[in-house]
């Protein structure tokens, strides 16, 4: 929605919160219920439902409980009976300067001063120790804002008994507590406070009257910031940009201006700001962010624009390359579509807003923010929270690697006569395995963003797959998946009930980076076999049709499978005896066995 | 600006605010004539007022207005103030 995307305009959030929240709610899509709990040191009314919109936008459904009036630490410490029953998925902590309980008075020795800071972070760390023990779930904190005012002008930072030194010194315990804590994420409000502007920011009149910590006009970036954390963590970034090249990557016209007199590099002010920009997309790249091309040029152009000596942006950093003169739509859909994503997983990027416009209107879903001039580029982009970084997994890094993979795959399938020859020759080994336990947080990102190759489509917490995967009744299976030109990482997920000799197949996932690759048929090679060691003679499977999995549909009947139940919304049951089932991969190695 | 204009205005942002196309005020319209307008509400209307009519109320009076005519009476105040100060500009 478009009135949520940054640069948005926090007052007409603010305003037209209960209309908004209508039109999200009655616009039909699916939407993934998330349980958060917000736990206040200020009031948090406003944040509560900005938040919601946020996360209504990026299609997750949240239901609240929020802490009476500054009731965090009791609500952490001895969590009433409503919390607990509510079993939060989230639990965000919104404090603020205003919840520091003593601040360092100009007499206090600096040993005293230290023992300030060890209090105020015992508090805290009592908190979010006591919080993971009794709700397992990630938690969100603020570190906190610079004071409104400094007692010592400018030597309040680097004296230590200044509010702004105390502050700093505690948002540094806040990051050494992040760094060795998992599931625990800093919302930046030194940032986020900074960046609106210090003085709007502590608009005072609403902490007098209100008891808000920050200005009602303030409260929606906030509100997106811990958004974006949340659908990060649930898997829900953008994966790539989608880039035009003239006027985008570059100053000027390179069918028209030439090589020579296009604008990248130092030598001016228009050359540096696309330089600079150029250079925050290749920080992407080193991220793991997918770069692509969608321009209207001839591709003998763009190359030699990409290959100019001031270019930091080379050719090969870019996994897909659509240089012509198609609408940008089409080469948009078709640049998805060689890298195996939805398009509404990429960011398009592009100056001209009519060609913003025909994308956004054409594909659902997909984000082509207002990034106004070149020297705006980079904020827009920053600010918009596409590729917001929670988890940081061997994955992400290599993801563009194994996407440029792809490409070259693509490439060499065109020269084998059939599949199984084109399959033999990519040399794949599968690892597959029950769930551990430095797996369970990429197993349940997988769960969350899955919704093609998703038989169930059901949504699993990390702590749900830990759950399970110390559950006997389970039959749990992650699959790896490696082959000549790089890692794909784990791209498969089976979980199944056991009772008696029968076994539920609740969940069955695979992402789509390696369709066709048989992946699947190793898959249940593996769990056939589990099921023998177990003894369990009859395996049941179920289908729930969404809007995005029907290419699953007939899944089970490619197992060997008989359909024994289909009811009017087309949910389907399935079931094989295990005794029938024959091995159906024959191209992948699996746990180091010879095919 | 006459008394008038002031309250089609802020019709249009009640209207808004509590995202009801049926609601009229007028003078005597009370927080108890209109579902939802608690003191939370209060918050964001008296915001949406204030940024529609581009004015600021003083603090003391943001949470002692009760009644729309009161509201519109420190529109009228406010707004007049402001007429002064660009003519002294």
């Amino acid at each position: 929605m478009k009135e949520l995307e940054y640069p948005f305009d926090g007052n007409e959030i603010i305003g037209k919160k209960r209309r908004l929240r209508k039109q999200l709610l009655n616009d039909g899509s699916r939407r993934i219920t998330k349980r958060i709990a917000i736990l206040g040191g200020s009031t948090t009314n406003d944040i509560r439902l900005c938040l919601e919109l946020f996360l209504l936008n990026y299609g997750i459904e949240p239901e609240f409980y929020e802490s009476e009036y500054s009731q965090y630490y009791q609500d952490a410490m001895f969590p009433p009976e409503e919390l607990l029953s509510f079993a939060p998925d989230f639990i965000y902590i919104h404090t603020s300067f205003r919840n520091i309980e003593r601040f360092p008075s100009i007499n206090d020795a600096s040993e005293m001063v230290d023992q300030m800071i060890k209090n105020e972070v015992q508090k805290f760390t009592s908190i979010w120790d006591h919080l993971f023990e009794v709700f397992h779930c990630p938690i969100i904190q603020n570190n906190f804002e610079k004071p409104f005012y400094r007692l010592l002008g400018n030597k309040d930072c680097s004296d230590i008994h200044g509010k702004v030194s105390f502050v700093n010194r505690l948002n540094q315990k806040w990051a050494e507590y992040a760094e060795t804590h998992e599931n625990f994420y800093v919302c930046d409000i030194d940032y986020i406070s900074s960046d609106y502007g210090l003085s709007a920011w502590h608009d005072l009149e609403s902490w007098y009257l209100y008891k808000y910590s920050l200005s009602l006009s303030a409260i929606p970036l906030l509100a997106f910031n811990v958004a974006n954390i949340i659908k990060s963590i649930l898997g829900k970034n953008k994966k790539g940009f989608v880039l035009d090249l003239d006027n985008t990557l570059w100053g000027g016209v390179i069918g028209d201006d030439g090589i020579d007199n296009i604008e990248i590099g130092p030598e001016d002010a228009m050359g540096e700001a696309y330089l600079e920009f150029q250079k925050y997309l290749k920080e992407h790249h080193q991220l793991g962010i997918l770069l692509t091309v969608d321009s209207k040029n001839e591709e003998e152009n763009a190359l030699e624009g990409l290959r100019h000596p001031d270019s930091v942006l080379r050719p090969e950093d870019m996994a897909v390359i659509k240089a012509n003169w198609e609408s940008k739509d089409r080469n948009f859909v078709q640049i998805a579509k060689d890298l195996n994503l939805l398009p509404e997983s990429l960011v398009f990027v592009d100056d001209n807003p009519s060609e913003r416009y025909i994308v956004t209107e054409q594909i659902c879903g997909v984000s082509a923010p207002e990034i106004g001039p070149v020297q705006n580029y980079i904020r827009v982009l920053d600010r918009s929270g596409f590729f917001e970084t929670t988890l940081f997994s061997a994955e992400d890094f290599m993801r563009s690697q194994m996407y440029h993979g792809n490409v070259q795959r693509a490439k060499m399938k065109s020269r084998f006569e059939n599949d199984t020859d084109y399959l033999l020759s990519l040399n794949m080994a599968g690892t597959i395995k029950p769930f551990e336990p430095v797996l369970y947080a990429r197993i349940a990102q997988l769960s969350n963003k899955s919704n093609q190759f998703n038989l169930t489509t059901h949504r699993y917490t990390r702590e749900e797959i830990a759950g399970i995967a110390a559950d006997e009744n389970y039959i749990d299976l992650c699959g790896r998946l490696e082959d000549r030109f790089g890692d794909n990482g784990i791209v498969s997920v089976v979980i199944g009930h056991t009772k008696n000799a029968v076994v539920n197949i609740e969940s069955w996932i695979m992402s789509c980076r390696v369709l066709r690759r048989n992946m699947e048929y190793a898959m249940m090679d593996e769990f056939v076999a589990s099921c023998k060691e177990r003894g369990i003679e009859t395996i049941v499977g179920w289908y729930y049709p969404t809007a995005k999995n029907k290419m699953v549909r007939n899944f089970y009947s490619l197992h060997g499978f008989e359909k024994t139940m289909e009811d009017s919304e087309g949910n389907t049951k399935w079931e094989l005896r295990v005794s029938d089932y024959t091995p159906g991969n024959h191209v992948i190695r699996v746990n180091g066995r010879e095919l | 600006m006459t008394r008038e204009d002031v309250f089609e205005k802020l019709n249009e942002v009640f209207r808004d605010v509590f995202d009801d196309e049926d609601i009229y005020v007028n003078g005597a319209t009370t927080s108890k004539d209109i579902e939802c307008w608690d003191s939370l509400m209060h918050i964001t209307l008296i915001s949406e007022v204030e940024a529609a009519f581009d004015i600021h109320f003083e603090m003391k009076d943001k949470m002692a207005m009760k009644t729309v005519g009161e509201m519109a009476d420190r529109i009228l105040e406010l707004s007049g103030e402001t007429h002064k100060n660009t003519i002294m500009k």
